[in-house]
């Protein structure tokens, strides 16, 4: 009997035989794809009109934070002493009224000094005026006007040492473009109510107060009449400037006096520079601020995708990380319970009782010098952030950890891993990647609140923060609101966009609504 | 459940004791910051450091901070803050000021939030809920800062109605009408947070409600619609919600960090803030004490509620 013994675990191939081969079978294939869980999570999430639309705005913004800092001319540590809270300004919408204009009520004086602003080369800051007020009982005029906030600027008296002088009257012969313009006689004085005192260049009425730009002479109307004030010598090439002119500098009546276009003094020139001109001269491109500058003149448009792209990376990887440890704290707490789930359950409980803000600071205190701003942000931020997920995994597990299924497979030898990861974690993948995804908004209002409160601060070189720019604009919040409108406009959209997706993410993963739609 | 209530009350504590020696252990590593000349204040702060026994090892000091703390209710004087000043003096003058903002803010807030919640939830799926729902989503997704700009720039800039900052205590009473002007615009943004969010939650719960089949039986045995709401339906939708506004009622001594910063009110978040940027640890310190206190009280208020509220609810039990 013995040698007949078989051998089970070694059964040879040809010993095997198909059982039924000639039966029919009656079922056919199916005709349909198969659908996995995620693409069935995408169809159900694409019938949500308002969660695909915010997904796609979520795109954009991203998208924007991205690119535009490597394709702008501008970055943030470019600022301009002259060029500050410019209005936003785009060519194509200008005539939306985004042109970098705004209404202003001025006086007679600063109606005329705003008027004299680019008179001399045949435009205007001035663009439109309404017909004056004329205040009862004082009797003085007031004037509604649209100012242009980049040619209000006008010119500037810039200080070049000898080799920028040559470099720019080299400039101006080449290209024909008048950077230099003659200088007037009251250069030397500081006027407060204009900008800078090198818009001054025709003759005042009052040259002994500091205070005012009324012009010298006004027509029936009102409307000032220029007399130009530039100071004349004898000498064509008096401070050594032997470059462009402007019209009418013809060595006036004897041929024998011309305008003074530089003045030397101790380091070099003293030149009166049309800044618009000069800007291009020295950067290479025009001035063009789509979403305006700030008050130390660096570009909005940039500053914000900046910041924005920190944000949206700091979010970004605090949410890997709370993934990542969630849901290894969570399973192991949910699948082995007892004891384990007690001690770990503590120690999250301990953990989320400590007021974020609190963390974030002892953050900053001790690890900021050490290793960065943003770094220290980011482990503060995956202290305690990751407990929401650990949370949610864990109720997962102890609905499914019992269920028929793990039980057959742990009946069937499968190991403590493989019943974590194949079996009971891909269950609660749904509301893991949601609450996953959802971090990412509260990271960044986080992130705001902090660098605009001042707790956190992120600007270092080439770095901003929108809380920064926001608690930059707070000051102008009353005379110039789009420093702080843009910030605050970008990341409302953000939030609420993020809402919607979150809620389509939401219910496209929640299994509950299949066919239920509406 | 009287057991658990003292075993929920020993957690707290044992929490309570972990972050505190956690924060004060993480402060005391850090170099103590120059006190800053101001006459006899210098000399008062570093009297009071060697006092607080700045120079024995941390054990030490740890016991003489609890000491102080527990005895006399003293967490040192202010070093870059209010230098020389009792920091729990500071503390407790600041605190009325959060407390009127936010109660002001939560009587208007409640009352709209549950009035909101409710119609849209009896109107479900109708355009009110749906404009209601929308406007609720707006505002619970906007930061607070965001609308507390505008309200700022409306109310304060452009139409010029409301003063910049709020009034001071030795101009006004608390309760008096300058300084409920004065604190309109904090009020309004700080109500728009708690009305979306109030909102949003009565909705649900009332809606999850409404669907339930002794809702039907109610109706079924001859009970009117708005008898059947008033008695089932919002009895039972008021469980989770009354819990959610008793927390808003202790969170009111909190005040909020960003809107009193915006808006200038002299409150314990504002100190919070300032004492954060000037590196003031003993204010530090003692905000942190007061803020985990709280966070830890409201939670615990919260969780027990349930059980007081709803009879059903056993506590303790798994």
């Amino acid at each position: 009997m013995d040698t007949k013994k078989l051998n089970l675990t070694n059964i040879p191939k040809e010993k095997f035989a198909l059982a039924g081969e000639d039966r029919r079978i009656t079922d056919t294939k199916f005709e349909t794809k198969p659908v996995g869980y995620f693409k069935d999570a995408f169809n159900r999430f694409k019938k949500n009109k308002s969660s695909l639309v915010a997904a796609i705005i979520i795109l954009l913004l991203f998208l924007y934070a991205l690119i535009v800092p490597f394709f702008s001319n501008y970055n943030v540590n470019f600022r301009d002493g002259y060029y500050k809270m410019l209005l936003p300004k785009s060519k194509i919408f200008s005539f939306l009224g985004w042109d970098g204009c705004s209404w202003y009520t001025v006086s007679q004086a600063g109606y005329d000094s705003y008027s004299a602003i680019g008179y001399e080369y045949g435009s205007s800051a001035v663009r439109k005026v309404e017909e004056p007020i004329v205040e009862e009982g004082t009797g003085k005029t007031y004037y509604k006007i649209y100012l242009d906030s980049y040619e209000k600027v006008g010119f500037a008296y810039v200080d070049l040492t000898e080799d920028e002088f040559e470099a720019l009257k080299d400039y101006q012969n080449r290209t024909g473009i008048q950077v230099c313009y003659p200088i007037p006689e009251n250069y030397k004085m500081s006027y407060q109510s204009v900008a800078n005192s090198a818009n001054l260049w025709y003759k005042l009425a009052d040259t002994s107060s500091t205070t005012t730009g009324a012009a010298l002479n006004h027509d029936a109307d009102g409307n000032p009449i220029f007399e130009n004030n530039y100071i004349v010598k004898e000498s064509q090439t008096y401070g050594r400037y032997d470059s462009l002119r402007i019209a009418g500098d013809d060595g006036g009546k004897n041929g024998k006096s011309w305008y003074v276009y530089s003045i030397k003094n101790q380091t070099g020139y003293r030149v009166r520079v049309l800044y618009s001109a000069y800007y291009k001269y020295k950067n290479g491109f025009e001035a063009n601020h789509l979403f305006g500058t700030n008050q130390h003149g660096q570009d909005i448009f940039v500053c914000l995708a900046v910041g924005a792209r920190l944000s949206f990376l700091l979010a970004i990887a605090v949410s890997i990380l709370n993934f990542f440890i969630g849901v290894s704290y969570g399973s192991v707490e949910g699948y082995y319970g007892g004891a384990i789930d007690l001690i770990l359950e503590r120690i999250s409980d301990i953990l989320s009782s400590v007021p974020f803000i609190v963390v974030a600071t002892l953050f900053q205190l001790h690890l900021a010098n050490k290793v960065g701003a943003v770094p220290s942000l980011l482990f503060a931020f995956v202290l305690t952030g990751w407990i929401g997920i650990a949370h949610r995994v864990r109720t997962q597990f102890y609905r499914f950890k019992n269920s028929e299924y793990v039980l057959a497979a742990r009946t069937l030898g499968a190991r403590d891993s493989r019943l974590i990861f194949r079996h009971v974690l891909p269950n609660s993948l749904g509301t893991i990647i949601t609450g996953t995804v959802l971090i990412i908004p509260g990271v960044i209002f986080s992130e705001s609140m902090l660098t605009y409160l001042g707790i956190v601060n992120l600007e270092t070189s080439g770095l901003t923060s929108i809380g920064t720019m926001l608690s930059n604009g707070q000051a102008y919040l009353s005379t110039y609101p789009h420093i702080i409108a843009f910030p605050a406009v970008f990341i409302s959209l953000l939030e609420i966009s993020f809402n919607l997706f979150g809620n389509g993410l939401r219910d496209a993963f929640n299994p509950s609504l299949r066919g239920a739609e509406e | 459940m009287l057991k658990y209530v003292i075993k929920r009350i020993l957690l707290m504590i044992l929490t309570f004791l972990v972050i505190m020696t956690m924060c004060f252990v993480l402060i005391k590593l850090l170099p103590l910051p120059a006190v800053k000349e101001q006459g006899r204040d210098v000399q008062l702060v570093l009297q009071r450091r060697e006092a607080m026994g700045y120079n024995k090892p941390i054990l030490t000091q740890y016991m003489l901070y609890w000491r102080h703390i527990l005895l006399y209710g003293d967490f040192g004087v202010g070093e870059q803050l209010y230098v020389g000043q009792e920091v729990t003096g500071i503390m407790l003058t600041k605190i009325p000021y959060s407390i009127v903002v936010n109660l002001y803010s939560i009587l208007i807030a409640i009352p709209l939030g549950l009035f909101l919640g409710i119609y849209a939830a009896l109107k479900k799926n109708k355009w009110q809920d749906h404009v209601v729902s929308t406007v609720v989503m707006l505002f619970y997704s906007v930061p607070s800062y965001v609308y507390a700009f505008l309200v700022q720039y409306i109310l304060c800039f452009k139409t010029g109605w409301f003063p910049l900052t709020a009034a001071s205590r030795e101009v006004a009473g608390f309760f008096s009408w300058t300084m409920f002007r004065s604190m309109v615009p904090a009020v309004v943004s700080l109500a728009f947070g708690t009305i979306a969010s109030l909102t949003r939650f009565t909705r649900a719960e009332l809606a999850e409600v409404l669907t339930g089949d002794y809702l039907l039986l109610a109706r079924t045995k001859g009970l009117t619609r708005n008898q059947a709401i008033t008695r089932h339906a919002m009895r039972n939708a008021m469980v989770p919600i009354l819990p959610m506004i008793l927390g808003e009622f202790i969170g009111i001594l909190g005040g909020s960090l960003i809107i009193e910063s915006i808006f200038s009110i002299p409150g314990i978040g504002n100190l919070y803030v300032t004492s954060i940027q000037v590196r003031d640890y003993n204010f530090f310190m003692a905000d942190t004490f007061f803020y985990t206190l709280l966070g830890l009280v409201a939670g615990l208020v919260v969780d027990l509620s349930y059980g007081f509220i709803d009879p059903r609810i056993k506590m303790g039990q798994r």
